[in-house]
């Protein structure tokens, strides 16, 4: 009894001596228990297919969009490839999938977010094709979820493009990178305190890292996005026109 | 007669991410910025020291450095897709109308 509560303060004092520490936001293979790496995939398919058939539909429908289609899954290829220094002393990169989300509405992103970490999983060894599933709930469907639902909102009580852009994506890479802790957290419950325990224990080892790179992920998406306003209006506009629709 | 572009804006984001990324290379010198990826793995095993993974990666990079060219290669592919788009959308705008604005 007392010796557990001593190694429990030595833990508790291990993640505060350690706080410099991170890990990046994609689980390693093999790191979920099988249960729950299934349980996420099931979560994650049946946004990817209703992002494959808006996929289809955009290409079908309007085809002029999908140059726009392609720049938003080349921003998730540029950004998550860039590992940034944090003021923690650790790295970790941004998502990009705000700017797609913005554009396209989140289901769009459950793709082109999957089709990336699909890449970094099987060339890289970054992520993992079992873990692939909760990877992909995190940034592929929880985030640009957030991301769109946060920009909506401000765009909507401040009528600021920019400042929603700056939000959501700053927002959804954060809710990214909680959600892993969550996922990781179910999966490893601590011994004292359970699920909550854990997940703070997960959380405070990368919270601190993740803010500076929401910040950059938030400013990047406004300078793209910045960019597309000036010179794709038409695009935007038939966008705009089947985001009001649907 | 002709719009002017916004410049400034554009140079001022990417100054503030500039001085985002380099911020923690000067103020944290001591610092390992090292690969994150190992930290998960020790948090599980802190949590959990009886947990093995149940399964491999298919295929690892042999070095860091054929790593950090898989990784280049990935930018390079979407920045060459985004300044195609770019480039494509601008030179399409060119043309006619600001003879007449």
């Amino acid at each position: 009894m007392t010796s557990k509560n001593v190694l429990t303060l030595l833990a508790g004092l291990l993640v505060m001596v350690l706080p410099a520490e991170a890990f990046a936001m994609h689980i390693m293979e093999g790191f979920l228990p099988p249960g729950w790496s299934i349980a996420w995939w099931a979560v994650a398919l049946p946004f990817q297919i209703a992002g494959l058939l808006a996929i289809k539909k955009t290409v079908n429908n309007r085809p002029k969009l999908k140059l726009l289609l392609a720049m938003a899954g080349a921003f998730v290829f540029v950004l998550s490839a860039l590992k940034l220094p944090s003021v923690t002393g650790s790295c970790s990169h941004p998502t990009g999938v705000g700017l797609g989300a913005i554009l396209f509405g989140p289901m769009v992103m459950s793709v082109l977010g999957s089709i990336v970490l699909l890449f970094q999983a099987l060339l890289m060894a970054h992520g993992g094709l079992t873990t692939l599933g909760a990877n992909a709930v995190s940034m592929a469907v929880v985030g640009p979820i957030v991301t769109y639902a946060v920009y909506k909102l401000i765009k909507q009580f401040s009528g600021n493009t920019s400042v929603a852009a700056f939000l959501g994506a700053a927002l959804g890479n954060l809710m990214t990178y909680i959600t892993t802790s969550l996922q990781l957290a179910l999966a490893f419950p601590a011994e004292n305190g359970g699920v909550m325990a854990s997940a703070l224990k997960f959380m405070s080892i990368f919270a601190l890292t993740q803010i500076p790179l929401a910040v950059v992920e938030g400013l990047l998406t406004v300078l793209i996005l910045n960019a597309l306003l000036t010179y794709s209006k038409p695009e935007l506009q038939e966008l705009n026109f089947e985001m009001a629709e649907g | 007669m002709m719009k002017s572009k916004n410049i400034i804006t554009p140079l001022l984001l990417i100054a503030m991410v500039i001085g985002i990324t380099i911020f923690p290379l000067l103020f944290n010198k001591n610092a390992e910025f090292g690969g994150a990826d190992g930290k998960a793995k020790e948090m599980v095993t802190e949590v959990q020291p009886e947990y093995e993974p149940w399964f491999e990666p298919l295929w690892e990079p042999p070095s860091g450095e054929i790593e950090s060219m898989l990784f280049s290669l990935q930018a390079a592919i979407g920045a060459g897709i985004i300044g195609y788009g770019l480039g494509y959308l601008k030179g399409r705008n060119k043309p006619k109308d600001h003879t007449h604005a």
